[in-house]
């Protein structure tokens, strides 16, 4: 399930949702994205996120049928938060399960690298020298091959 | 009649989230970079910011390059490199 939301989510709920009455699947991982105090050279006092409203939910949704067909997944739940958020708030939840954990732990990866290169969101920073637009950053980037992945790119 | 959107650092930076344009003017079919030259043509004070080569593009919510043909109705976006997460 694919969540793109305002509000704040409840970790263990989330993980009660993929571990409750999934007696086949032994492995469930998942991984929260927060908001850092620090990056790129700025001092962070916040966050905003714009997102494509009719595009994320397309996006997210290939990124799991891709993660599908290459893994062997039970449940996979997807939440990432828009609008404002401050220091230490959670912003992204992926939560994967399986039958072992070598594929929850890659599926997992692979969800947030694809997410973090084609999911359309877009972060500026609240900054102490002002609002300042987050640039992509090449190790993202870069994480795509360990998946054979194709950059995004429109030429 | 095709519905431009623009998100992100670029929507602030030409102060437009979206326009509409008759088809007859970019005579459709055509690409999604023929829109762009168009749109460099129409809005000269949006060069700069169109032609850099990180944008990206998307017709009807999907990323295309820029190669891909554009048809009556699409819903086209361009946007900088995304980073959400």
């Amino acid at each position: 399930m694919i969540s793109v939301q305002f509000q704040d989510f409840d970790f263990g709920h989330e993980y009660q949702q993929l571990a409750v009455n999934n007696s086949q699947d032994g492995a469930v991982v998942c991984f929260v994205g927060l908001v850092r105090d620090y990056n790129q050279a700025h001092s962070v006092t916040g966050l905003h996120l714009e997102h494509y409203p009719g595009m994320t939910q397309k996006a997210l949704e290939s990124i799991v049928a891709e993660a599908k067909s290459r893994w062997s997944l039970g449940r996979v739940r997807i939440i990432h938060r828009v609008g404002d958020l401050g220091i230490s708030d959670q912003i992204v939840f992926v939560g994967v399960t399986s039958r072992h954990r070598e594929a929850a732990f890659a599926a997992n990866q692979f969800i947030m690298d694809y997410l973090k290169n084609f999911a359309p969101f877009w972060k500026k920073e609240l900054t102490i020298d002002g609002p300042c637009w987050v640039a992509a950053q090449t190790k993202d980037q870069a994480a795509l091959t360990r998946w054979q992945a194709p950059q995004a790119t429109m030429t | 009649m095709i519905r431009v959107l623009f998100f992100g650092q670029l929507k602030e930076q030409l102060d437009c989230a979206a326009l509409d344009l008759d088809t007859q003017s970019i005579a459709t079919p055509s690409t999604l970079g023929a829109l762009l030259q168009y749109l460099q043509r129409a809005y000269p004070q949006w060069c700069d910011q169109l032609q850099d080569k990180s944008l990206l593009g998307a017709i009807n919510q999907t990323l295309v390059s820029s190669e891909h043909r554009l048809l009556d109705g699409d819903e086209v976006a361009f946007f900088p490199p995304v980073t959400g997460g």
